[in-house]
């Protein structure tokens, strides 16, 4: 067995334990990385002396008993759009080109307190718009079950280099499904947490009243302990919330006996895949033999989900992104001899068509005369699902669902066709809308040999029931052990 | 509805960008197409129904009001396209 091949936590114990180094561990992944990412291209910048300087502090603050976290000494990865000091933070844009943080994100920072080591950073949709990974400046990520196929968005490049055993853990970002909807294009686990449970400072920001950033891993268990490591109330994000069980590691491990389940029936018709309708139906049953009563319903507000999220997402990141100006970082227009057209040539050469795109909805519906029927609107959508949630949590603990309506597509397949891409965000974006936590898992395969995933979603701060419920499912199923070019189903 | 040209520009201008013709004709469709889809919203009964920006309700937090370590000029210019005299340095804005 290859170190690759442990679990983020056995790897902890092993170097607590002192059979591994935490250099050694990190060496280990980095000739990994060296060995198969040039087939999936799931990093955009790995610096093996820098990753190898922290683990030499890792190790340090192991063996001075500072870093008691369970996770300490294991290599992480992290999503291209959250700041790691010292280490280029591109948001896969050019204009960011050349853009090295002077500060660490809050999460960036609890990770190296808690012994964690960061080697790299990962690929994802320039501004973290999209669902497949492929709008980056620097190329698309290949999913490693198929690399003909993209590995799904934005957080693709942290998804396929866990599923691709190039790293035990990784933070993505999830604003409308975009850590769940990767982990089920490659047959990772992944957890958007509840709105404000983990602090976006340091986050590029795409629509901020939706991201958050979530572990991805290979199993519920390591998901959760990188979660315990992250999260937590801070001063330098006004929208973190501070009395939340942030203890989510502790869970205790008491199955599903007496838990509901809500079973949405809509969303099983239409244009869902076959072979994913199936596993995911699986997985309910699977629930339903553990202990957990399934339970049928109509999800309210399905059809108006979509829309709204792109008018409020779209709005949210017109203004968001109007500082990327080309004065202060990243790049600058060198045919600019005005101000003004420093601002114009430097964003209109340094956004790709996708952020143009999502920019100029999102001014439209800003903008006067229209403000009322589409912005104003989206919001009232948003009250009306985040009451339809509230209703469906008295009578049920979790909601299981499909994460997305197909498996992993073919690589350009959906490029040309913006809307056919954000229809496939139907079963993710509702849970941002209402500020919710969901964690997605594999349930099985497609006839293609492509994994399916599913999600359960969790009323505010239900991250320990996401857990225990996962863990329970991950007990008794292998789909979360499978490895991509080593065994097929 | 059709967005048409009058409004890409005037997107373009909102937006800070300069498009390519390829882009304006692209995005123009694109537009039409996606903001059709959206008016879905038109079916929804929404009187009543206050605005909701946020997921929670929660009033803005404060942190304590204490002194604290700022950045360091000299390594904040080192990212800018263009520095000197301890300053961003832009084309000229007045005349």
């Amino acid at each position: 067995m290859e170190l690759y091949d442990l679990s983020a936590l056995a790897l902890a114990a092993a170097i607590r334990d002192r059979q591994v180094g935490v250099a050694e561990a990190a060496g280990a992944f980095l000739d990994r990385i060296e060995k198969t990412d040039p087939a999936i291209s799931a990093f955009i910048t790995v610096d093996r002396a820098d990753a190898m300087a922290r683990a030499a502090a890792a190790q340090a603050a192991i063996d001075a008993g500072e870093a008691t976290s369970p996770l300490a000494g294991v290599p992480v990865g992290v999503k291209d759009n959250i700041s790691v000091r010292g280490l280029p933070t591109s948001c896969a844009s050019k204009i960011l080109e050349g853009y090295v943080p002077v500060f660490d994100a809050t999460v960036t920072d609890r990770l190296t307190q808690a012994g964690l080591v960061v080697v790299g950073k990962l690929n994802m949709d320039e501004f973290a718009m999209g669902g497949s990974t492929e709008t980056g400046v620097h190329g698309p990520t290949r999913n490693p079950w198929d690399t003909a196929r993209v590995p799904g968005g934005s957080s693709g490049g942290s998804a396929a280099a866990v599923a691709a055993r190039e790293i035990p853990l990784a933070l993505g970002s999830d604003t409308g499904g975009s850590i769940r909807q990767p982990c089920a294009f490659c047959g990772a686990t992944g957890l958007k947490p509840t709105y404000g449970a983990v602090s976006r400072y340091g986050l590029v920001a795409y629509a901020s009243s939706l991201d958050q950033i979530g572990p991805i891993a290979r199993s519920v268990d390591d998901c959760a302990a990188l979660l315990a490591a992250i999260s937590g109330p801070d001063a330098r994000d006004s929208t973190c919330v501070v009395d939340a069980p942030f203890a989510f590691d502790q869970t205790p491990d008491e199955g599903l006996d007496g838990m509901t389940v809500g079973l949405p029936r809509n969303y099983f018709e239409g244009g869902i895949d076959g072979d994913v309708k199936k596993a995911v139906l699986a997985a309910a049953k699977q629930l339903e033999a553990l202990g957990a009563r399934v339970e049928e319903f109509v999800m309210p507000m399905m059809e108006y989900t979509v829309p709204a999220y792109y008018i409020i997402a779209c709005a949210e990141a017109s203004s968001n992104l109007s500082r990327f100006d080309g004065v202060k970082y990243g790049y600058r227009s060198p045919k600019a001899a005005t101000l003004s057209e420093l601002y114009l040539d430097t964003r209109s050469e340094g956004f790709g068509l996708e952020v143009k795109r999502r920019m100029m909805l999102g001014n439209f519906v800003l903008s006067s005369g229209y403000y009322d029927a589409y912005y104003k609107k989206a919001l009232q959508a948003r009250a009306l699902i985040k009451d339809a949630y509230n209703a469906l949590f008295k009578k049920y603990d979790l909601i299981l669902s499909p994460v997305a309506p197909t498996t992993a597509y073919h690589l350009g397949e959906n490029l040309d066709d913006p809307l056919k891409m954000y229809m496939g965000d139907i079963y993710t974006v509702p849970v941002n809308l209402a500020g919710l936590p969901a964690v997605a898992m594999p349930c099985g395969f497609d006839g293609q040999g492509l994994p399916v995933g599913f999600q359960l979603v969790g009323d505010t701060f239900a991250e320990p029931l996401l857990i225990r419920a996962g863990r329970a499912y991950q007990r008794v199923t292998a789909h979360h052990l499978k490895q991509p070019g080593r065994e097929a189903e | 509805m059709q967005i048409d040209g009058a409004l890409i520009a005037y997107l373009e201008d909102l937006s800070r960008l300069s498009l390519s013709d390829a882009e304006k004709t692209r995005l123009a469709g694109d537009l039409t197409a996606i903001v059709g889809y959206m008016a879905k919203l038109d079916e929804l009964d929404t009187a009543g129904v206050p605005e909701r920006s946020h997921p929670f309700d929660h009033t803005n937090a404060f942190r304590a009001d204490v002194v604290g370590d700022s950045f360091d000029r000299a390594l904040i210019l080192r990212n800018a396209p263009d520095a000197g005299d301890e300053a961003f340095r832009v084309p000229k804005t007045v005349e």
